[in-house]
C-alpha cells in the first residue's frame, strides 16, 4: 500500500465512522443500505453475528461494572446478573480501594503514579522523537538514511530484549573491566535511579522512540517543501523553521500519537513493575499485586479494576478519533 | 514534586539543546548543518542506544553466560530451554498464543469490519469492540476473570452459562488462590492434569478480546478505500455478495491483512500482562514472555532468561520476513 492510501486511509477514519460522512461516497440522506460497498458486504446473518460479538464484547465489562457497585455479600454470593432482580448500591468497594489507611489498597496513590509515569514519558518520548523526525526529514547529514532504517529497525526488538541489562544499568551504572587486567572503566556512572519514577521515565522514552520517530517522520517528511523553502530563502534557521512551521503544522500527528502514547504507556504492566519499586508502581502493576493478593475478596478487585479503566476508557470515549487514526498510522504503513 | 522535577528537567534538557544548537554559529560554515543536524538527533541517538541497541547486545552476550554472568556456557541456556518439560509446554503454548490469537483476532476483525459497514449500530458497533484496547491487559484479566470464576462464589458467568447446558460440569476446579481455571479435566474428554492447552485457550480468548479492535478499526479502513467501480464491475459481471467479499475486498485488503497478523502476532508472542494478572503461568499457561519474567525478576537468573528473551527476539524475526514477503507479493500484485 502506498504512502499517500495511507493518508487517505487515516483522513477517513478521523471521520466519523459512518460511512454517511464520507462525502465522496454520496449517499442519500435516509437510504437504508448504505454505500454500495456496505450494501455488497452486509447481510441478515452477518449482522445478527456483529450484534452477537458486540454482546460477547461488551458483558464482560459491564459485568466488572456492575459488581463494583454490589455490596460485598451480594458480589461473594451470586453472579452479577442477579443485581437486576435485586438491586443493591454501594460505594463502599470503591471507598476502601481508594483508601489510605492500613489494610487498604491505596489506590488513588497509585493512580497518581500512573500519571506521574504517563505525563512526562509522553512528553519526552513525543518531543524528542519530533526533533529527531525533524532532522531526517529536513536536515542533510552524512549517514541519513542509514540511520534512520536502523532506528526504526530497531521496532523490531522486542522490549524483553533490553529489559536485564537496562535495569543493570539503573542498579549500578555500567562499567567495563579491561580483559587480562583489573582496570575497570566506568563507562556511565551510578545515578541512583534504582527503583525510581525516573528510571520508568528513561525506559518508556527509550522504548517509545522508534515508534514515535517512524510515525512523526512520516507526517513532517510529507509537509510541503515549499513552505519550509520559502522560510529559508527568508532567512529562517532550522530552529525557527522547527519552531514557527514544523510544531504547529505537525499537530493532528502530535495529537494522535500523543493520545496512542498516553493510552499505551497509562496501560503498560511491565516496565512500571521492573523499573518503578514497589512505592512507584503504576496504577496496572497495583491491581496485578491486588489480584494475587486478594483472590477472594472479589468486590475490591472490581472497583479496583474500574480505577485503572477510568482514565484510559474516558480519554478513548473523548478522542476516540484521535486515537483512531494514530492507531492507523502506527500499522498500515507503505 | 514531581511536576517541578519534570518541567525542570525538560528546562534544563531545552537549555542544553538551545546551546548547543548556538555553538553550532562557532563551526565552520559547511559543516554546520551536520552539527546542527546532531543537536536535533542526539537525544534520540543517545537514548535508543543506550535504552535499546547496546542492552538488546548485551542480552545476547549475557545469554551464553550462566546465570551469575560469570561463566561462559555456551548454548547451554537453550538447550535447557528446549529440554525442560516445564520450557517445553512453555514454547507450545506461545506458539498456541501466536497461531490461534492471530487467527481469530483477524476473523472476528474481518467479520465485523465486513458486517457492520453501513449497518445502522455501525458505529455503536465499531465502538463495542474496540472499547478493550483502551483497557490494559491487566485490567482485560480482571475482567475476564469474572467470566471464568468457579465456587465458592458461584458469581462466573461462564459457570452460569455451562450449568444451564446439561452434560457440561457445572464448576470449572481452582485451588483456592485462584478459582477459575481447569485444574483437572473438563468435559468429556477429560484430560489429565498438565495437558496443555485448554489453559491457555481460556487466556488467549481475553487476548482476543483485547485485540479485536484493532484489527476491526484497521480492516474497516481497508475495506472503506476499496474503490466503489471494483466492486461494481464484479456486480455488474454477477458476482453474489459472497464473491464480491472474499474475490474482490479480501484480495484488495490483503496488505493490510498481513500487518494486522504480523502485529497480532508479536503481541501474542509477548503476551506476559494477562497470564501474569490471571494464573501466574499456573496450570499449565506459562508463555515465553511470562517465564522470561518469572527466571530473571523472581528467580534472578540472567543466563536463561536472557536466553529466553533472545527466543522471543529469533521468533519474532520469521514473522517480520514473512510479513515483509507477504507484503511485497501484495505489492506486486497490485501493481500488476
Amino acid at each position: 500500500m502506498s504512502t499517500a492510501n495511507t493518508t487517505i486511509v487515516a483522513d477517513e477514519l478521523a471521520a466519523p465512522a459512518t460511512t454517511k460522512a464520507i462525502p465522496k461516497k454520496k449517499v442519500k440522506a435516509g437510504e437504508p443500505m448504505g454505500t454500495s460497498v456496505g450494501a455488497a458486504l452486509s447481510s441478515p446473518l452477518g449482522r445478527a453475528m456483529v450484534y452477537v460479538l458486540m454482546v460477547l464484547w461488551t458483558v464482560p465489562t459491564f459485568g466488572i461494572l456492575v459488581s463494583s457497585i454490589r455490596p460485598e455479600v451480594d458480589v461473594k454470593t451470586n453472579g452479577w446478573w442477579n443485581w437486576f432482580i435485586d438491586p443493591a448500591f454501594t460505594t463502599d468497594n470503591y471507598a476502601r480501594v481508594l483508601s489510605s489507611s492500613p489494610g487498604n489498597d491505596n489506590l488513588w496513590h497509585f493512580f497518581l503514579n500512573s500519571l506521574q509515569i504517563t505525563v512526562p514519558s509522553v512528553i519526552l518520548s513525543v518531543g524528542i522523537g519530533l526533533l529527531a523526525a525533524y532532522a531526517f526529514s529536513w536536515m542533510k547529514f552524512k549517514g541519513r538514511d542509514w540511520l534512520f532504517v536502523a532506528v526504526v529497525g530497531l521496532l523490531m526488538v522486542p522490549l524483553q530484549m533490553a529489559l536485564i541489562p537496562l535495569l543493570q544499568l539503573f542498579t549500578g551504572g555500567a562499567h567495563f573491566t579491561i580483559p587480562g587486567t583489573t582496570f575497570t572503566l566506568t563507562l556511565i556512572p551510578y545515578f541512583h535511579l534504582k527503583s525510581s519514577i525516573y528510571a520508568v521515565w528513561i525506559a518508556h522514552t527509550c522504548f517509545g522512540l522508534p515508534f514515535c520517530i517512524f510515525i512523526l517522520k512520516n507526517f513532517v517528511s510529507s509537509l510541503p517543501r515549499e513552505i519550509i523553502e520559502a522560510a529559508q530563502v527568508d532567512g529562517a534557521g532550522h530552529a525557527t523553521v522547527f519552531f514557527r512551521l514544523i510544531v504547529p503544522l505537525s499537530v493532528p500527528a502530535i495529537a494522535s500519537l500523543t493520545i496512542f502514547q498516553f493510552m499505551y504507556i497509562w496501560n503498560d504492566y511491565l516496565i512500571g513493575k521492573i523499573f518503578a519499586g514497589t512505592a512507584n508502581i503504576p496504577v496496572t502493576a497495583k491491581l496485578a499485586e491486588v489480584t494475587g493478593t486478594r483472590g477472594q475478596s472479589w468486590h475490591l478487585l472490581t472497583a479496583a479494576g474500574m480505577v485503572s479503566m477510568v482514565l484510559p476508557l474516558a480519554v478513548f470515549f473523548a478522542l476516540q478519533r484521535y486515537f483512531v487514526r494514530g492507531l492507523l498510522a502506527g500499522s498500515v504503513k507503505g | 514534586m514531581s511536576l517541578a522535577v519534570v518541567i525542570a528537567g525538560l528546562a534544563v534538557l531545552g537549555a542544553v539543546l538551545a546551546a548547543l544548537y548556538g555553538l553550532g554559529s562557532l563551526v565552520p560554515r559547511h559543516l554546520q548543518e551536520g552539527f546542527r543536524s546532531w543537536v536535533f538527533l542526539g537525544p534520540a541517538v543517545i537514548l535508543v542506544s543506550i535504552g535499546l541497541l547496546v542492552p538488546a547486545i548485551r542480552t545476547i552476550y549475557l545469554s551464553f553466560f550462566d546465570d551469575a554472568s560469570k561463566k561462559f556456557v555456551g548454548l547451554d541456556n537453550y538447550i535447557d530451554i528446549f529440554s525442560g518439560r516445564n520450557t517445553r509446554l512453555t514454547v507450545f503454548n506461545s506458539f498456541l498464543w501466536v497461531v490461534v490469537g492471530t487467527a481469530l483476532t483477524v476473523i472476528v476483525g474481518l467479520t465485523i469490519a465486513r458486517f457492520a459497514e453501513g449497518m445502522r449500530a455501525e458505529k455503536v458497533a465499531k465502538s463495542a469492540i474496540f472499547i478493550p484496547a483502551a483497557i490494559s491487559l491487566v485490567g482485560a484479566g480482571v475482567i475476564w476473570g469474572f467470566v471464568y470464576a468457579g465456587p465458592p462464589f458461584n458469581n462466573g458467568l461462564l459457570n452460569r452459562v455451562t450449568s444451564i447446558i446439561p452434560g457440561l460440569p457445572t464448576s470449572m476446579g481452582g485451588d483456592g488462590q485462584r478459582i477459575w481455571m481447569v485444574e483437572r479435566g473438563f468435559g468429556p474428554l477429560n484430560p489429565p492434569q498438565g495437558l496443555p492447552g485448554f489453559n491457555t485457550l481460556l487466556l488467549i480468548v481475553i487476548f482476543i478480546w483485547a485485540s479485536s479492535g484493532f484489527a476491526t478499526v484497521v480492516f474497516s479502513a481497508a475495506i472503506k478505500g476499496v474503490p466503489e467501480a471494483l466492486i461494481e464491475a464484479a456486480k455488474v459481471d454477477g458476482a453474489t455478495d459472497r464473491q464480491v467479499f472474499y474475490q474482490v475486498v479480501l484480495p484488495y485488503i490483503r496488505a493490510t491483512i498481513v500487518t494486522v497478523a504480523t502485529v497480532t502476532a508479536i503481541g501474542g508472542l509477548k503476551a506476559f500482562d494477562i497470564v501474569a494478572a490471571t494464573t501466574g503461568g499456573k496450570f499449565g499457561t506459562s508463555t515465553i514472555a511470562n517465564e522470561f519474567f518469572v527466571t530473571k525478576f523472581v528467580q534472578g537468573r540472567n543466563g536463561l532468561g536472557s536466553a529466553l528473551a533472545v527466543l522471543i527476539f529469533v521468533l519474532v524475526t520469521p514473522i517480520i520476513v514473512m510479513n515483509r514477503r507477504a507484503q511485497q507479493r501484495a505489492e506486486e500484485m497490485m501493481g500488476a
